[in-house]
This record gives structure tokens, C-alpha cells and sequence, in this order.
């Protein structure tokens, strides 16, 4: 039986950006997506939730000093 | 001092060959003699004035420049018969070994030689370090029989550092270096040679490079006397032996002198190269002392790498050790005349300061506010003598630098090692003072970890503007009041200073007026208008530091956690209320003004700025110390003593414990003792006799206290967090307790007992390291051995705690040091990688925070609530 990875409390929440979205977090942040922090496309998430390289994944975590955070990885190959 | 940047993009280490030796060497080197009678270097000789000039008076004879220009040339020396490198012998032996003595062959079969060929190539192509492939073919050529001849191998060995034995026949140099010239190029890779860089028999050395007198400068004793350098010595010794080699060889000596002599060669080039190789008796001078040769130059704590390239000595820095002052402002330094008159300040002369700076060169270089140097816009530097400055005061004219002495006002750099964070290297201001130690107030002692056992600091003075204006707005100590760390004050008021303030302001401490004025007066504190009389309250006088408009609560050290806290009724006066800058009720303590944790200083740096927390800070502690002084404060062991009644109690209370003790041995013996949950039932009694001993050690501290009163020193110093703990003083007082090694009642020593004066077996409290006497009355031997024990893994502890947390200390920094926040409160590396999008993910600086929240909301309303109050 394999469990669902998304429901580990563990596991914080992964969304794929769309286009407009990546491109207003890229201008917000002022940078280019190569200095994004990366994340590789054979984790687990990443296969899970179907994301491609290239693709901007939005990550909300629990935070010990915001509660709550969030931060972008960029897929790579 | 303009150079040419450029990246580095590899770095190639190979072997020279002997034609590079020859072709790098402007001259060969034959005579052992250095000078001739008249005290010329001669020609051919060590001293060859082609090898390069030192005295900026002459010229090179080979690159025509200045001495002090030019770097020197090498020359070398053809040496008689060839001699193993000692740096290479142990890489000859592998070499040797793994390869085939007539065909010169690698001991590899061919499948193997494809195989290994194919790693090896990838390796390189990726990188990466092939040490680990060269490693394995090492072991795996150790063949008995050629794969390519069938020659059969013999045991080829390495008797340390340079000989290789060849079964019971020792191969003289020229042998290894014929052995090593059959291997071919193709076979270079697997034996971990580089065929662009390097070929092996150039490890076996037929010419000997002679390095320039620059790196072997001779020196001149004050008796006229020559004395040259260990590295001319050695090849002093070199080029003798290689002659009567040579001449002896020439004249066909019999083989038995021309092989001495060649060993005789051979140990002079090795300790030439390493002095300290082990198997090789070291070269020693005249005098007995073991020369300082190539190696030597390099190696250790004292050598090249650690002593003058990671760490170097710097100009305009001074050290000395430190004492305290507690009348300048926390963000002085006191810097003795002595060396205020050697470090300078270069300042560019103007037509406004020009004539200041004629005042300073006309005082001289001896005398205090004077000046050492002037730099000419030509960048000539000029040492002012009392003879010469009339005349550089002549020519002095806006353009030209004046290195001034230090003088007061001056911003230096302040540190004391172990850098561990920011606090420790703080920018001061400069007071120049009588006597050889530097000066600091004792509020800066926390953040340096400073104490006047001995230590010494660093000063360095900042040699330009921008430095200087930098470091003023980013390194001042009042800069740095609140720590990163913890976001609450580091520097704060320490010892007497929280002593002499509860003294001044606890309940029923009044002054006279003439006795307030002169604490005043001490503390440069304004006088206030209205005159209050002979009835001063310490609470009254400590008032007046305070901002008008500081309104806020807290509780004091010295709360005692009642059950129910009377609030400002507390009868220990701990309950501090400040209404509109008038403290109302509890005493100043340790949580007022105290490093680490003086909420009121916090409050002033965090509302009312820098320079008024500095302002506070300064005078405050002044007036604890005139406080103080207007009492006495003395502390003895008379301190720590309680009554006979309390004596009778305590060791009552300690013997029924004891015996509490023993009944549960009993139990334990007699089966009778039940096992806690998870625990074996040796286990459960370790714990409950644990649990007595705590409690009985507990109980008899607390019979101490409470014969003590707040009119005891020791336990005012304990109680408001001046020094010491109420657990030192009943430890003083009462009994010192378990000892224990491991976390645990002390087990080892003897087998199943701790030490020969006890049953085999035995499990008491006294067995086991319970210390039933105080310190007061003493230690009786066992008592005292075991106290030892405990006392020990505490240190052992310490020590090694500071090497573990220093080694990871320089690792993080080593990662985190180009991280760094952007404008908009991203962090990125140096790389423009962003690491956080957030710095801490909420973009707090620890610094500015509320002990590291972004606001303590509490707080916040109790301030409003009393300010809403005062308004009504
Ligand atoms: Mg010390
Ligand atoms: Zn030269
Ligand atoms: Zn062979
Ligand atoms: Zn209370």
C-alpha cells in the first residue's frame, strides 16, 4: 500500500505557478529564475504533484518565526 | 600598489626537469666558498653576484634592476652522482614496485590496462581526483611475475626515509634512476604521473637547483662578523662533498670511498631538503642547534602558510593587557602615552590644518601630540628627528601626510580573541593616558568576554576616511548595546554596579542632601532645580537618569515568586513601577541595567536611541559605584554563617536522608524494592536514592537561606544577580551534595567500589560521592577525592566543548560568510542565489526586536496603561 506524500504532516504544501503567476513572482522578487532555490524533478513531491523543469513550484510552510511562509523552487532537470 | 587582477583558472603542479633547472639558472655554482679575503662574494661561489643583490645601492648583474627590485635569480649545481629527492622516496617505492624491473612494464595485464585506463580518463575528464583509482592499482601490481616478460619480480621494500632494498640488495641511486627511465611514457597514468608535467627519474635529482640570496640573505653581526643563513650552510655542505666526489671518481679511488662519500652527498641533500625526516640524523649548526632547511621554512604553527599567509602581523596595531576604568564612558578606550607615540594617524595636510600639523612635527616623534613621519606628494616617506624638523616644517604645504600620534577622540578598532561574534571587535574612542595598559569600562567586559586576570587586547587605528566614518556609524560600542544574539542588551551594568544599585534604591535607603550632590556630581548628573531637603530616597536620586516620559513594569531579580504577587506591595520591593520617568516602587537590580537581561536599558536604547542609552549607561554606573561607596560593601565567609540551631537541623535532616538511603539498599537486597515502569530494579534504586539525596540537599539549602537576610552581602550579590548563587552559598554554608561523573552517582575506580575504604559491592551515599560536609567546615579525604572526580569532567567538559563548538563555529562561517540581506529583505549569496525570500523568514532583525519577537505586546499595554493613568 503506498501512502498519499501530500498528507504527511510533514510535507508542506507544493503548488505548480502558471505563467502570469511566474512572472509576477519573478518580477516581485527582481530577479532571474536561475537564482531561484532549486529543487530536483525526481523528488518526490515534484513527481507527485506532475511538475516539469522549468516549472516554479510555490511552497507554504509552517514557520517558527512567520507561522506561516512562502518560497518558490525552480525544477530542475 | 596596482596589480594585474586576473582569475585563476588551474593550477598544474609537475616536476622540474633538470634541463628546466639548468635553463632557470643563470650560473653554475662550484666553489663552497662564499666570500674572498677582501669580503667579495666570488664568482661560481654561493654568494654570486648574478644570484641576485639585496643592498638597494647596486645593481643586478643579471636583470639590471635595484636591489629590493629584483627578486634574485637561481643558479644550480651539477651534481656528482644522482641522489633521490626525499619528498619523492616513498612515490619511487610504489613506482618501483608496481612496475617491472627489465621491460619497465606496469605489473597491469592488458585487460586490466584497458580497464583502468577507461576510469582513469573519465576521472580526469570529470575533474575529479584520481588519488583513489592510483591507490587501487598500486595494490593491485604488486605481481610476482611480469604479465608482459614473465620476469620473475623480486621484493622491492623502503628502508625509511631514502634507501630501496631490492630483496637483500640495496639499489644505489643511479640503479632507481635507470629503473625509472625504462618505464614508458604510455604507463606514466597508471603509476600517478602526469606524462605533460612530469617524468619519474626526474625524482632522482642530477642537478640540484641553488636558490637566490634573497631567500638566503646573509646577515651582519654588530661585531662585523658575517653570519650566513642555515639554507647556505647546507649548501655549503653540498657543494664539498659534491667536489671530493667528483675529484675522487676522477682519480679512481676504490669503489668503497666513492660510496661513502655518495652517501655523504645523499644525506646532505635530504636534510638540505628536510631537516626533520625521520630515520636521518639531523644537521646541526656549531652551536649544537638542528639547522632550519626547506622543510622547516614551510611546516607547522611557526611556518610560511600559518605564520605569515593565513595570519600576518599588521602596521598600526598595538597589544597590551587590559585593566578596568570605571570613569570613562563605555565608549572609550584609555591608550597608553607609550604607545599612543608609535601608532599615527596619516592625515592629508589642508590649508585649513596645516598649521596644526606644523605644531604636531614641531613637538617631534619623542613627545606625545607630535608626528613619526611625513609622506611627500611624491610619495617619499620622511621620518621627522628632532634635528630635521625645523626643515621638513619648511617645506611642509597642503598636499604632503602627517603620520600624527594617536591623540583623544581618535576612532581605533578595540578586540579581544576569540573573535566568536560581532562584539568583539568594537570601534572606540581613543583617551590617551599614563601607564602601559589599555583602559576600558567594565560595561564592555561582557560582549569581549573580558576579564583583568592577565588578558590582553588588540588595537588597530584606521588608516583612511572612509574607515573611520564606517566604523564610527557601524562598529561604535554604543552601536552595539543590543545583541544580535538574543535581542536584549550584552553591554550593561555588571557586580557592583547592580550591588551598589539595589543598595541605593531598596526600601528605607535615605540620603542627605549634601550625600546626594556629591553622588551626583560624581555621576554627571544635573543637579535638579527644585531642592528637596535632607529627604532623598535612593529612588529619588536614580530617578533622575531616567527619560521623563519612561513609563513601565516589571519584576525584579530579587522576586521571590511568591504564590500570590502582592504586586506593589511586594514586601521585597520587586515589583518595579517607572511612572513618567519616576520610579515608584521595587528595587534596581541585575533586570534593570544588568548585561543579558536590564529591561530599563533595553526600553532607552530601543525608544529613546543610541546616544542616550550610552548617556545612561555612564552615568548610571557611576552612580551605583558612588552609591556603593557611600556604604561599604565587603564580603568574607562570616557571610556564610548560620547558627548552631540551623547546624543541628541540617544534619539531622542529612542523617535521616542517609538512612533513608540505606533502608532502600535494604529493600533492594531483601528483593522488597518495586522496579519503576521501564526501569530494571538496580536502575529504579540508582534513581530513588538520587531523588532523596537532591531532596536532602535541596532541604538543607533552603534551612540556610532561611537564616540569611537581606543585611548579608554575599546574599545581596546572589539575590539581585551582582555574583554567586544562592546554590554557591548553601553549598558554602550547608552541604555540598552528590558528585558525579557521567550524569550519575560515581561508580568507577576500584572493581565494584569506588576506592579501597569501602565493601565490595557497597551502595551508600558516602560510597558513591555524596559530600554530606559544607565547603565551610571542609572535606574530609573521601569526600574531597570525589569532589575531585566531578570537579575534573567538568573541566574536561569546558575544554572539549570550546574545540567541538569552535571547529563548527568556523564551518558555518566558512558557509554563511557572503550571505547577505538585500534591500528589499532578501537574503542572496554572492552569486545573486537567492537563499531566503525573507530574511528569517518574518524579516525581524534579532538586533532591533523584542528579545527576538517583533513586539512584546505585553509590554506594550502595560506602558500604555500606566501612561493613560499618569495623563488622568
Ligand atoms: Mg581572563
Ligand atoms: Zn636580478
Ligand atoms: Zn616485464
Ligand atoms: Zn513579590
Amino acid at each position: 500500500m503506498k501512502n498519499d506524500i501530500l498528507k504527511h504532516k510533514l510535507v508542506p504544501d507544493h503548488t505548480i505557478l502558471s505563467k502570469t503567476e511566474m512572472n509576477k513572482v519573478l518580477k516581485q522578487l527582481n530577479i532571474h529564475q536561475e537564482q531561484l532555490p532549486k529543487i530536483k524533478s525526481d523528488d518526490p513531491v515534484v513527481k507527485d504533484i506532475g511538475a516539469k523543469p522549468g516549472d516554479i513550484l510555490k511552497i507554504t510552510r509552517k514557520s517558527h518565526t512567520a507561522g506561516k511562509f512562502v518560497t518558490y523552487r525552480l525544477v530542475l532537470e | 600598489m596596482k596589480g594585474i587582477l586576473k582569475k585563476i583558472s588551474q593550477i598544474n603542479f609537475g616536476l622540474l626537469s633538470p634541463e628546466d633547472i639548468r635553463k632557470m639558472s643563470v650560473t653554475k655554482i662550484v666553489t663552497p666558498d662564499t666570500y674572498d679575503e677582501d669580503g667579495y662574494p666570488i664568482e661560481a661561489g654561493l654568494m654570486d653576484p648574478r644570484l641576485g643583490v639585496i643592498d638597494p645601492g647596486l645593481r643586478c648583474r643579471s636583470c639590471g634592476s635595484k636591489g629590493g627590485d629584483c627578486q634574485g635569480h637561481f643558479g644550480h649545481i651539477n651534481l656528482a652522482r644522482p641522489v633521490i629527492h626525499v619528498g619523492f622516496a616513498d612515490t619511487i617505492h610504489k613506482i618501483l614496485r608496481s612496475t617491472c624491473t627489465k621491460c619497465g612494464r606496469v605489473l597491469l595485464t592488458e585487460s586490466e590496462i584497458i580497464d583502468y585506463k577507461d576510469k582513469l580518463e573519465s576521472k580526469l575528464q570529470n575533474q575529479e581526483s584520481i588519488t583513489t583509482i592510483i591507490k587501487e592499482i598500486y595494490t593491485v601490481a604488486r605481481r610476482d611475475k611480469c604479465p608482459h616478460c614473465d620476469e620473475e619480480k623480486e621484493e622491492i621494500k623502503i628502508d625509511k626515509p631514502i634507501s630501496i632494498v631490492e630483496g637483500n640488495y640495496k639499489l644505489t641511486s643511479s640503479e632507481v634512476r635507470e629503473r625509472l627511465e625504462r618505464i614508458q611514457e604510455q604507463d606514466y597514468l597508471f603509476v600517478g604521473v602526469n606524462p605533460e608535467v612530469a617524468k619519474p627519474e626526474w625524482m632522482v635529482l642530477t642537478v640540484l637547483p641553488v636558490p637566490p640570496v634573497t631567500v638566503r640573505p646573509s646577515i651582519t653581526l654588530e661585531t662585523g662578523e658575517r653570519s650566513e643563513d642555515d639554507l647556505t650552510h647546507k649548501l655549503v655542505d653540498i657543494l664539498r662533498i659534491n667536489q671530493r666526489l667528483k675529484e675522487n671518481m676522477e682519480a679512481g679511488a676504490p669503489q668503497l670511498i666513492v660510496e661513502d662519500l655518495w652517501e655523504l652527498l645523499q644525506y646532505h641533500v635530504t636534510t638540505y631538503f628536510d631537516n626533520e625526516a625521520s630515520g636521518v640524523p639531523p644537521a646541526r649548526h656549531r652551536s649544537g642547534r638542528p639547522l632550519k632547511t626547506l622543510a622547516q621554512r614551510l611546516k607547522g604553527k611557526e611556518g610560511r602558510f600559518r605564520s605569515n599567509l593565513s595570519g600576518k602581523r599588521v602596521n598600526f596595531s598595538a597589544r597590551t593587557v587590559i585593566s578596568p576604568d570605571p570613569n570613562i564612558s563605555i565608549n572609550e578606550v584609555g591608550v597608553p602615552k607609550m604607545i599612543a607615540t608609535e601608532v599615527t594617524v596619516p592625515v592629508y595636510v589642508t590649508k585649513w590644518n596645516i598649521e596644526q600639523m606644523k605644531e604636531h612635527i614641531q613637538t617631534g616623534p619623542k613627545e606625545h601630540p607630535g608626528a613619526n613621519y611625513v609622506i611627500r606628494p611624491d610619495q617619499r616617506k620622511i621620518r621627522v628627528y628632532d634635528e630635521t624638523k625645523e626643515a621638513i616644517i619648511e617645506k611642509l604645504e597642503p598636499g604632503y601626510i602627517v603620520e600624527r600620534h594617536l591623540k583623544d577622540g581618535d576612532i581605533v578598532l578595540f578586540n579581544r580573541q576569540p573573535s566568536l561574534h560581532r562584539m568583539s571587535m568594537m570601534a572606540h574612542e581613543v583617551k590617551v593616558l599614563p601607564y602601559k595598559t589599555f583602559r576600558l569600562n567594565l560595561c564592555v567586559c561582557p560582549p569581549y568576554n573580558a576579564d583583568f586576570d592577565g588578558d590582553e587586547m588588540n588595537m588597530h587605528v584606521f588608516q583612511t576616511e572612509e574607515s573611520r566614518a564606517e566604523a564610527k556609524s557601524l562598529m561604535r560600542v554604543q552601536e552595539h548595546i543590543l545583541s544580535p544574539r538574543f535581542g536584549g542588551p550584552i553591554i550593561g551594568g555588571i557586580h557592583d554596579h547592580i550591588s551598589g544599585a539595589y543598595l541605593l534604591t531598596r526600601l528605607g535607603s535615605d540620603f542627605k542632601e549634601e550625600d546626594v550632590l556629591q553622588m551626583l556630581k560624581k555621576s554627571n548628573i544635573p543637579f535638579p532645580e527644585r531642592q528637596k531637603g535632607d529627604s532623598w530616597t535612593g529612588k529619588e536620586i536614580f530617578s533622575l537618569l531616567l527619560p521623563e516620559s519612561l513609563n513601565m513594569v516589571y519584576k525584579a531579580e530579587i522576586c521571590r515568586k511568591c504564590d500570590e504577587c502582592l504586586r506593589q506591595e511586594c514586601k521585597n520591593d520587586a515589583y518595579v513601577v517607572i511612572e513618567s520617568g519616576q520610579l515608584k516602587t521595587g528595587a534596581i537590580d541585575e533586570r534593570a541595567y544588568g548585561a543579558f537581561s536590564g529591561k530599563i536599558l533595553d526600553s532607552i536604547v530601543k525608544d529613546y536611541g543610541t546616544d542616550k542609552a550610552r548617556e545612561f549607561l555612564d552615568s548610571a554606573t557611576k552612580l551605583a559605584i558612588s552609591g556603593i561607596m557611600k556604604r561599604g560593601f565587603t564580603t568574607s565567609t562570616a557571610d556564610e554563617e548560620i547558627p548552631r540551631e540551623a547546624k543541628d537541623r541540617i544534619e539531622e535532616l542529612l542523617s535521616k536522608s542517609e538512612s533513608r538511603v540505606e533502608q532502600l539498599i535494604d529493600a533492594f537486597h531483601n528483593d522488597e524494592l518495586e522496579s519503576l515502569p521501564g526501569r530494571s530494579l538496580r536502575e529504579t534504586l540508582e534513581m530513588k536514592i538520587m531523588q532523596v539525596l537532591g531532596e536532602a540537599r535541596d532541604k538543607s539549602g533552603e534551612i540556610a537561606e532561611s537564616y540569611f537576610g537581606m543585611d548579608n552581602h554575599a546574599v545581596i550579590m546572589a539575590l539581585t544577580g551582582a555574583r554567586g548563587s544562592m546554590l554557591n552559598l548553601t553549598q558554602i554554608a550547608a552541604c555540598v551534595g552528590q558528585q558525579s561523573v557521567r550524569g550519575g552517582r560515581i561508580e568507577r575506580g576500584y572493581s565494584n567500589r569506588t576506592l579501597p575504604h569501602f565493601q565490595v559491592g557497597e551502595l551508600g551515599a558516602k560510597a558513591s560521592g555524596f559530600v554530606h560536609s559544607s565547603y565551610k567546615k571542609g572535606l574530609d579525604p573521601l569526600e574531597f577525592f570525589f569532589h575531585a572526580m566531578g570537579g575534573r569532567e567538568g573541566l574536561v567538559d569546558t575544554a572539549i566543548r570550546t574545540a567541538q563548538s569552535g571547529y563548527m563555529q568556523r564551518r558555518l562561517v566558512n558557509a554563511l560568510q557572503d550571505l547577505s540581506v538585500q534591500p528589499d529583505g532578501t537574503v542572496m549569496d554572492n552569486r545573486g542565489i537567492v537563499i531566503q525570500t525573507k530574511y528569517g523568514e518574518d524579516g525581524v532583525d534579532p538586533a532591533k526586536s523584542d528579545y527576538g519577537k517583533v513586539a512584546d505586546i505585553d509590554r506594550l499595554i502595560d506602558e500604555m496603561r500606566i501612561k493613560s493613568k499618569v495623563g488622568k
